[in-house]
């Protein structure tokens, strides 16, 4: 099967219309029971995070930050499949999903802080207000492994395949197609497919893995990998924020029925560059990126809420609200100082260590030993 | 010129002298690596010889392995040292023991580069000092240059090596400039070598710290202490002796690295000087090195490495025995 007969469940067409794919088609009462509060929270989403985005990649390029991946381009793909999780569920991100871990209600400082270099985690994915969400992975596909074996537990302790969808439980574990191509991916498909867990594996494509095209991590549609380990998997309009909330809606709920895992492509683009130290004209040309961003899922988004009579008030209050929130994120980032210098030490191990805490009183003797005492 | 065209330079060459040598890597073909090492080496060699890989360590070095049996020379690039991991396995079980497993009828000649250490600030997993793992494993050369006239000499020679070399790049190191001598005769790939001449306290080291160092003597000179700087370069098998004549000749030493101190380099050099030397040593040797903590976020950086303010405090701790 070639990319062109792989079938794309997509609603949106590039312009906005209300257009259905062939594919689209098990999706059209789910998609018909979003409530229009609904669809205007998944464009507020989108922007909000957009503005949060440009602002950190500012920031970034005015050294306050190491690094910033930008998740700009890839909103849609990660707005739906955010909103279709519950509130149950648990969230396994690489590092890109900035609009995921807002949606389940992570700060984006705490994201900064990563990238500042002040923290190795930034947030508790324990405490509530963070939505279950682990935290972001920086070794590649490392994370599909850990979402297996969590997916794994809940299967074990009986969290999941009850018949309730209040309550039973599920994982969504997302990665890049550059990732696709570790083993680890590869091993987390197979214990899935084994012991039937409760996952989703969201695959976002956004085409390049640094400078490397999707074709060299392979020459069939991505999507076709997860369904020879025995997945079910469907290829969706990354771009199109209502098709991806409807595939991913009903992944997931088939996933926690008991059903085993199910994967999803999303076909997306990164639109910037890979990370700020990153230079995309080296590798890609500007009309690739050009047809791309004519199909800006926020656009996109705009025009079919614009279609269906949104006001122009309800614009200028979701701009508004994406300054905001970028401009309380500057303000924050600015004023991080540097943890302490005794962080270098803590959490190594759980339960005290003697090498740990000979080297921790060597060094408080050592700078204690300058004159003004430890810095 | 700088370190990291020094490297290109001595790729360039190695490719050009030998057809079979060839690169592989995440990224090195078309953007030229995340540190332009490999810049402009796809474009006049070919897709052929420079392979922008698929996004999967464990397979570079695997398919390497498979490339050398079939008389390749592979180089392969693992874009940061915290992602070396993925491709362990494959460097640990298998291309560390073929030779050994063939009882020599096979040999591997391939180099595993890895930009490593840290003072570039990066986030997570982007600064690791990972070479005991790989000094720790029987069947591997580990080598680390330290000037650009070592890399552009080096790279050449681990290319030439019919054994697997881990070519350890310091990273901070790839925009530092300094002479390369194209005409002179190589740099052998085991050997240490003395950079500074002194006659109190001898100074080792390897990689990036190699200007801590020089930096720590100088500061000590100001103080009227003499150090000699011996840069390690080859960190297995380690060439003693020009170590060892400079313990001889000052009666102490300083071993200083980024990595972990817990079974690291510096442990086995300082047991092996002391096993060598003791009559010789006026002090016990010292270490000093990355605390046995995870690397620290990029801002505390400057907590965990050694810098030359903690050289010197081991300086005067040798110095009061
Ligand atoms: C195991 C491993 N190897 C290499 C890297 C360096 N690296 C970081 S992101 C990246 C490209 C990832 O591409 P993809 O999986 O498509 O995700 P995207 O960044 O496009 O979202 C690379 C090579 C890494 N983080 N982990």
């Amino acid at each position: 099967m070639t990319t062109s007969e792989t079938p794309l469940v997509r609603v949106l067409d590039a312009t906005g219309r209300f257009t259905p794919s062939d594919a689209a088609e098990p999706y059209l009462p789910l998609i018909d029971a979003i409530t229009d509060a609904e669809l205007e929270q998944f464009y507020r989403d989108m922007v909000v995070i957009r503005a949060i985005d440009v602002q950190a990649t500012n920031l970034q390029r005015q050294g306050q930050l190491a690094l910033w991946p930008p998740s700009r381009g890839q909103e849609a793909a990660q707005v739906g499949s955010a909103r279709a999780a519950r509130p149950q569920d648990t969230i396994f991100p690489s590092y890109r999903e900035h609009a995921v871990t807002r949606i389940r209600g992570v700060d984006p400082l705490d994201i900064i802080k990563l990238m500042r270099g002040v923290s190795h985690g930034g947030w508790d994915p324990s405490d509530p207000k963070n939505g279950n969400t682990r935290l972001y992975t920086l070794v590649l596909g490392s994370q599909a492994l850990h979402a297996t074996g969590y997916a794994m537990g809940l299967a074990f302790d009986g969290k999941s395949g009850t018949g309730d969808v209040d309550s039973d439980q599920a994982v969504i574990v997302y990665y890049g197609d550059g990732a696709s191509s570790q083993g680890d991916v590869h091993e987390a498909m197979v214990f899935a497919a084994s012991y039937k867990t409760p996952e989703v594996f969201f695959l976002q494509n956004n085409h390049w893995a640094i400078s490397v095209p999707v074709s060299t991590q392979s020459p069939v549609p991505l999507v076709q990998r997860s369904a020879g380990y025995g997945i079910p998997s469907v290829r969706v309009d990354g771009n199109d924020v209502l098709a991806s909330y409807a595939v991913s809606r009903v992944a997931l709920d088939e996933a926690r029925s008991g059903l085993g895992p199910r994967a999803i492509e999303a076909v997306t683009y990164r639109l910037g560059a890979h990370t700020t130290s990153d230079d995309p004209t080296k590798y890609r040309g500007s009309d690739e990126e050009q047809s791309w961003a004519e199909r800006d899922p926020i656009i996109r988004m705009r025009a079919f809420l614009e279609g269906r009579g949104a006001s122009a008030a309800f614009f200028d209050d979701v701009e508004t609200e994406g300054a905001d929130a970028a401009e309380d994120l500057r303000s924050r980032t600015v004023e991080l100082g540097p943890p302490p210098a005794s962080k270098v030490f803590d959490h190594v191990y759980s339960e005290p260590h003697p090498l740990i805490d000979e080297q921790r009183a060597w060094r408080d003797s050592y700078e204690s030993s300058f004159e003004g005492g430890a810095k | 010129m700088p370190f990291s065209k020094a490297l290109n330079a001595g790729l360039r060459k190695a490719m050009e002298d030998d057809p079979r040598v060839l690169m592989m890597g995440e990224d090195i073909g078309k953007l030229g690596g995340v540190f332009r090492v490999t810049e402009h080496l796809q474009r006049d060699f070919g897709e052929r010889r420079v392979l922008d890989t698929p996004l999967a360590e464990s397979g570079i070095v695997g398919t390497a392995i498979g490339l050398a049996m079939t008389g390749f020379r592979p180089v392969c690039e693992i874009q940061f040292d915290g992602f070396v991991f993925p491709a362990f396995d494959q460097i640990t079980t298998q291309l560390a023991k073929l030779t050994n497993r063939h009882e020599g009828r096979l040999s591997m000649p391939i180099v595993i580069r890895i930009p490593y250490g840290g003072h570039i600030g990066a986030v997570e997993h982007h600064q690791e000092s990972p070479e005991a793992y790989f000094t720790h494993t029987p069947g591997l050369r580990v080598v680390s240059p330290s000037t650009p006239n070592d890399a552009y000499w080096m790279i050449q020679e681990a290319i030439r090596s019919n054994d697997p070399v881990i070519f350890m790049e310091p990273k901070s190191r790839y925009w530092q400039k300094g002479e390369v001598d194209v005409e002179s005769s190589a740099v052998p790939l085991h050997s240490s070598r003395v950079v500074r001449t002194g006659s109190d306290v001898t100074l080792v080291g390897h990689g990036a710290i190699v200007t801590t160092l020089l930096q720590a003597a100088a500061l000590a000179e100001s103080e009227g202490t003499s150090c000699e700087v011996v840069d390690v370069r080859s960190l297995s098998p380690v060439d003693y002796e020009p170590i060892l004549d400079s313990v001889r000749k000052t009666g102490r030493m300083v071993y200083a690295q980024e990595a972990q101190g817990f079974t690291s380099l510096g442990s086995e050099v300082a047991a092996t000087v002391m096993e060598r030397a003791f009559y010789a040593l006026e002090a016990p040797v010292l270490r000093v090195s990355g605390y046995d903590t995870p690397f620290p976020p990029a801002k505390l950086e400057g907590t965990y490495l050694p810098d030359a303010d903690r050289i010197l405090e081991a300086v005067d701790r040798s110095l009061a025995y």
